[in-house]
């Protein structure tokens, strides 16, 4: 086995175990809001919130990190056709990497960081968890080294040749998420990590968020972006057909990188110490990236258009049903883009400025983030996991049928949660709360909410079959592996990529110019004038 | 439609990017004048405050309604875990209220049911929102932001009296 499978393997097998421990908490966040007392599972898990952070931070950042770190660096080895620049610096990353996540768990699950994925200050967790998800993050940096590396030397090879697409997404991922992850490695660094050491007394709350939503807007798009890497490069070719243009889908990762930083204040609408002139630029450098996601929409349609139709199909909408329809990992990537699209519409109006005060912090939150991480990129990824595992474990996946029941019962489960979530968020029904155990329950939030149990349970259930089938497929399936799918063609090809999209100066001027215009003024005020006098407090 | 390489790819493009444009644009223009036409505003910069002195800081130094001008009220808050003091504010219907928060500890926030208010209350910020109360009835307010472990205890009401 290659250094890259086993590396992926690797990456893969952290990636599951942690999706497994999300998905089991999410069950019982899920009951508590239908009804069902929280059952007293002392000392596994101590507390709602407990499990709430346990929930998020394995399902957003831990799952969704390990799996992008070991699937695009798999995929940057096969596109560019030659392997990892250095083998010892990539298991060097991994072993960062674990080491890193170990340390933050240790206080994670012993209760002494139930702090959410958000961990906002002054609320304060024990160092090893700041310090562990530091690790991870230092981990991810590496990576991106090993991929320009990797490119560089690709590079050399190949002095006049475009990029191939599949190479050239994954790096421009990797090289967002690093001018992105700044802004949390500072929050960590200089605020976090020596106060929770006692090194300084005090911290800030304003300037910690603005910090973290600088890396929290752009790291949905760190995950999102390598699901796209999936339905440009791959599904087409699985749906039968052939990527519909190479220029318009190099160009839109263009736009992700230049726009999906400069944005993060949309999550700070209400937040008080942030003028509205800023937050209006925000919003609208958020309705520009809306723009990039239409043209995927766009491309991706059209691409699974060309392979039903090459497999049969007719009509205008018609052709839909001919797509193979069969294979699960095709099943689960086209399921992930139909609930995106109602994704994309509820992050404009969570985008929309005022319209944000009607959505903040409420229920819809949840329901949009179940819709964008919770179902495009891990139903993504679930896809792509039901033939890249039976690859890297040399045999079949166990069942076809079962996966392809997972892949609807998740699909029918996320639309339950997800509109029930939606519907509560704007009766006004807060996110992130015990709401079975409130002092302020509204008799009109009690229709929806035993749908949140059922979809949750339903998601479960999903959940389960899927974890079911990976590891019948490891322990007792037989048979010859399947070949990976290869890259989609295209039918406008590569060729007709203008030379300037290969290019990364200008690119990169760009989105530091833009960086600078949107967060420059705001972080010198608050690093100048911010007294970091908020002292920390435990308070669970 | 049959699909063929160059021209009618760039044509097809073309037609999908033009709603593309205008479809976000559109919807800027309508936030533009919900904002500045009929006046809803986000909060914005109202100045800092020493968390560890809140009770000794004016306006806080003395939570509760005052009526500021006629009609018109300033409710001033301090949150903490996992109360808002005070936790009933009773003005009379017709009332414009302006909510005046701040945080001695944890971040927490308030959002108000049947009003138009949704902020956060950090701490070492003031934040202000304004609501106007025309029905008579209450308007529950409650910690919208995970702020430990009785987090979803924490609220209170808003009670907007009939005028004799």
């Amino acid at each position: 086995m290659s250094t890259e499978n086993r590396l992926t393997a690797a990456y893969l097998t952290v990636a599951l175990v942690a999706l497994f421990g999300g998905v089991v908490t999410g069950l019982l966040q899920a009951l508590e809001h239908a009804g069902l007392n929280f059952p007293p599972l002392t000392p596994v898990i101590q507390s709602y919130y407990h499990s709430l952070s346990l929930h998020g931070v394995l399902n957003v950042l831990v799952f969704t990190t390990f799996f992008i770190c070991g699937f695009l660096q798999f995929i940057t080895a096969r596109a560019l056709g030659i392997p990892l620049a250095s083998p010892r610096l990539a298991w060097f990353t991994f072993w960062l990497m674990a080491g890193g996540l170990v340390l933050a768990a240790i206080p994670l699950v012993g209760n002494a960081a139930t702090v959410l994925f958000t961990f906002y200050p002054p609320m304060k967790a024990h160092w090893a968890f700041y310090v562990g998800l530091t690790l991870v993050v230092v981990g991810t940096w590496l990576v991106t080294l090993n991929l320009a590396l990797t490119y560089r030397a690709w590079r050399m090879l190949h002095p006049e040749v475009r990029t191939p697409l599949a190479a050239f997404m994954s790096l421009v991922t990797f090289v967002m998420w690093t001018i992105a992850s700044l802004g949390i490695a500072a929050e960590m660094l200089f605020m976090l990590i020596p106060w929770s050491l006692g090194l300084i007394a005090g911290t800030d709350a304003l300037l910690a968020r603005v910090l973290f939503w600088f890396t929290g807007h752009p790291i949905v798009y760190f995950w999102l972006l390598p699901a796209y890497v999936s339905w440009y490069t791959l599904v087409p070719r699985q749906a039968g057909g052939k990527l519909f243009s190479d220029p318009l889908a190099r160009t839109s990762f263009i736009l992700f990188l230049i726009l999906s930083i400069p944005i993060g204040i949309h999550h700070q609408f209400t937040d008080p110490g942030i003028e509205e002139g800023w937050k209006l630029l925000h919003a609208f450098l958020t309705f520009a990236v809306f723009f990039p996601s239409l043209l995927t929409f766009f491309n991706v349609v059209a691409s699974l258009e060309s392979g039903a139709r090459a497999r049969g199909g007719k009509g205008w909408v018609a052709w839909f049903g001919k797509l193979p329809w069969g294979d699960p990992s095709l099943a689960a990537q086209v399921l992930a883009m139909l609930l995106f699209t109602f994704g994309g519409v509820g992050g404009l109006i969570n985008a929309s400025f005022n319209l944000n005060l009607v959505v903040h912090n409420t229920a819809w939150i949840p329901g949009h983030l179940h819709l964008t991480v919770g179902t495009a990129v891990t139903l993504s990824f679930m896809g792509i996991t039901y033939w890249l595992v039976p690859y890297l474990a040399g045999r079949p996946l166990w069942s076809r049928r079962l996966g392809l029941a997972q892949v609807w019962l998740w699909f029918g489960g996320m639309i339950i949660f997800s509109n029930a979530l939606h519907r509560l968020g704007l009766m006004g029904m807060p996110r992130r709360t015990m709401i079975g155990a409130s002092a302020y329950l509204q008799p009109e939030w009690k229709a929806a909410l035993p749908l949140v149990g059922v979809g949750g349970t339903i998601l479960f259930v999903s959940g389960m079959l899927y974890f079911l089938n990976l590891v019948l497929t490891l322990a007792a399936s037989r048979g010859p592996a399947p070949a990976v799918p290869e890259f989609a063609e295209a039918l406008s090809g590569p060729e007709h990529a203008p030379a300037i999209l290969d290019r990364w100066r200008p690119w990169l001027a760009l989105t530091v110019v833009l960086i600078l215009i949107a967060y420059g003024p705001t972080l010198v005020r608050l690093v100048a004038t911010t007294p970091f006098n908020a002292p920390g407090l435990r308070v669970w | 439609m049959p699909m063929r390489k160059g021209t009618t790819v760039y044509l097809y493009e073309l037609v999908w990017i033009l709603p593309s444009v205008a479809i976000p644009v559109g919807m800027l223009v309508a936030l533009l004048v919900t904002a500045f036409g009929a006046g809803v505003h986000l909060p914005g910069r109202e100045g800092r405050v020493d968390p560890t002195r809140v009770s000794q800081t004016a306006p806080f130094d003395r939570p509760g309604v005052v009526e500021v001008a006629p009609g018109r009220y300033e409710a001033r808050i301090v949150a903490q875990v996992w109360t808002f003091a005070p936790n009933e504010i009773r003005v009379p219907a017709g009332s414009t209220v302006t909510f005046v928060v701040t945080s001695k500890d944890v971040v927490h926030g308030l959002l108000i049911h049947g009003a138009n208010v949704n902020v956060m209350v950090l701490p070492g910020q003031v934040a202000r929102a304004t609501a106007r109360f025309d029905k008579p009835g209450e308007y529950p307010f409650l910690c919208h932001e995970y702020c430990g472990i009785a987090h979803h205890t924490m609220w209170g009401k808003v009670i907007v009296e009939a005028r004799r």
